[in-house]
């Protein structure tokens, strides 16, 4: 009973995680036509960072606002100075983000070394907190609420303000959004700024789950790229939904069938996408 | 005149094991292998305008195959050669029905997480592929009694191999099929207003493609005696990518071309430094960035102005 009450909440933390990816990709994907396949090298990008801050801050939320301000520097630089000047050349587009993500992921094995290194727990969520005689790991607890907070967030601002209802019109219909004065070129630039943030800070907060490591891009790039298939592109409500569902299935699969773990995982996104191409909540077909 | 370049390049490569020695040789049919894995992604990529991320699936699911038989059911190459490539093909008529219902980007995104399904399940399936120690301690076949174990026969075989795969591709290309594909890249409203499937266009040259795949993926384990999930991955998937369109895509040389500047980089380089994947990735951003139309269009623009300018009266 304990290890499948572990499970659940081992599942939802990977949801939870996967959200603070894939909302970004899937909102950059949606408004820019741009496939970020760096998108996985800012999570780890964003994990070793959070690992270097740690030295000098010893704070785990304070290295994550750092490391999320970093990774969204970061991103902002490449939007305006590389992908911009390949706009309209969507294939150009992936194939750069591709490359980056090569000199990423190689740079950081430069840097920080081959061995996974961890990401120590914050000392005041170390006990599991015991309800009704079964005992939760706290900080799993935490990153489920950061990712459902981040989710409302996310949902205020699109559903709510100004800017929100900017980057809808952008992802319905770029060329009218243009038409009536909505400044799109710098609506790009924040949107592209906050993806690569969540995903740096999601690199981070997942660390004392995940830890740093080569080849966590990899890992967890695929993830997003199913998640945002089998939610729809551009739908938040897809990200949020996708991303719990594929938390459950990566990690019920793995304890149950850890040799096909992977075939199962890319199941539900095969049968979603062979009938309904748009995914479950997307408006458009990818 | 056009019949004298045929001739010259047959007797270049039907000599060179005559001349070079055991590391060019070697070299060249490795860049033999990496051509036809690239002039197959260029079916696709190229005269389709169906950029697949995915396309290491092919060379690695016929490799994989042709090992698993020979290592655990101890067949012969008479009989793991057209399973590695009926099975290859036959994933990859699932694989394209499942891709193809989206094109241009969501296309992209799907063969790379296809691809990803092949390259987590040779890693995690240990009882059949032995994860991350790859399949070893395979052999080489030796067609007609002919055995390949020394770098010139083998250069011999995939000389051939490559010469008829090149070949059937370019017959492809040129058919009436081929313009309807390159009809429905360009135009693919019209031709379904012309009556033509363009989903069963692009579906017939996915297979295809897939098929050329599986060729260069029999004739990669059979030179290396080895495969391991890496040649799985999406950076291999990336490096055909790149000699696509390095070389220049929707044309014959241009992934030849660009394979050949691919392999030859990595080997040369690799023996100097470490970083390949970094200097794949700026490679990558350069050609992208600085030569979009690739090496071959871009030599033969510059040919053609130069004889322009050489003709015309100054």
């Amino acid at each position: 009973m304990q290890y499948w009450i572990i499970q659940t909440l081992n599942s939802l933390a990977l949801g939870g995680l996967l959200f603070l990816l894939a909302a970004g990709f899937s909102l950059i994907f949606g408004l820019m036509r741009i496939a970020n396949l760096t998108h996985g090298s800012m999570y780890m990008l964003g994990a070793y960072v959070g690992v270097s801050v740690l030295k000098v801050v010893p704070n785990l939320w304070l290295a994550a606002l750092i490391g999320g301000l970093v990774i969204a520097v970061f991103g902002g630089l490449v939007e305006r100075l590389i992908l911009r000047a390949l706009s309209g050349n969507a294939l150009g587009q992936v194939l750069v983000t591709l490359g980056i993500s090569f000199i990423i992921a190689d740079l950081c094995l430069m840097v920080w070394g081959g061995d996974p290194i961890p990401i120590p727990t914050p000392p005041a969520l170390q006990q599991p907190v015991l309800v009704g005689g079964v005992a939760f790991p706290t900080y799993r607890l935490v990153v489920v609420v950061i990712a459902v907070a981040t989710a409302l967030a996310l949902h205020l601002l699109m559903d709510r303000t100004r800017i929100g209802a900017m980057i809808r019109a952008g992802v319905d219909d770029m060329q009218m959004a243009r038409a009536v004065g909505i400044p799109v070129s710098w609506l790009f630039t924040a949107v592209f700024c906050l993806g690569a943030a969540l995903a740096g800070a999601g690199g981070i907060i997942g660390g004392p789950i995940m830890s740093a490591y080569p080849g966590l891009d990899a890992d967890m790039l695929p993830l997003a790229l199913i998640v945002v298939m089998l939610g729809g592109v551009g739908s938040l409500l897809g990200a949020f939904v996708g991303s719990f569902l594929i938390g459950a299935i990566y990690t019920f699969g793995t304890a149950l069938l850890p040799d096909l773990a992977y075939v199962i995982l890319f199941l539900p996104m095969i049968v979603v996408i062979a009938f309904r191409p748009t995914g479950l909540f997307g408006r458009r077909s990818v | 005149m056009k019949n004298a370049g045929w001739v010259a390049l047959a007797a270049a490569l039907g000599g060179l094991p005559l001349v070079g020695g055991e590391y060019y040789i070697n070299l060249t049919s490795q860049i033999f292998i990496a051509a036809i894995f690239a002039a197959s992604l260029n079916l696709l990529v190229g005269y389709g305008g169906l950029p697949s991320l995915g396309h290491a699936s092919w060379l690695g699911l016929a490799a994989y195959i042709s090992a698993w038989m020979s290592l655990k059911l101890g067949l012969g190459h008479w009989a793991t050669a057209p399973v590695a490539l009926l099975g290859t093909t036959l994933v990859a008529c699932a694989f394209g029905w499942i891709s193809l219902r989206a094109t241009g980007l969501g296309f992209l995104m799907l063969t790379l997480a296809l691809s990803q399904v092949l390259w987590g399940t040779a890693y995690r399936w240990v009882s059949v592929t032995d994860g991350d120690n790859g399949l070893r301690g395979l052999t080489r076949p030796a067609p007609f009694g002919i055995g390949l174990d020394d770098a010139a026969s083998f250069y011999y075989f995939a000389l051939a191999i490559t010469a008829v795969a090149i070949w059937l591709m370019a017959v492809f290309v040129a058919s009436p099929f081929g313009a309807a594909l390159r009809g429905a890249r360009d135009q693919s409203r019209r031709m379904s207003a012309l009556g033509h499937d363009v989903w069963l266009i692009r579906w017939i040259t996915f297979v295809y493609s897939g098929f050329w795949g599986a060729v260069s993926g029999l004739l990669f384990v059979y030179y290396n005696k080895y495969i391991h999930p890496a040649s799985l991955s999406i950076t291999a998937s990336a490096e055909g990518l790149l000699a696509v369109i390095a070389g220049g895509s929707a044309t014959l040389a241009g992934p030849i071309v660009g394979a050949a500047i691919v392999m030859i980089l990595k080997n040369y380089v690799s023996a100097y430094i470490e970083r390949w994947n970094m200097l794949l990735g700026f490679v990558f951003v350069f050609i992208v960035i600085f030569m979009p139309e690739g090496v071959v269009p871009g030599v033969r623009r510059l040919a053609a102005q130069a004889t322009k300018a050489w003709r015309s009266p100054r």
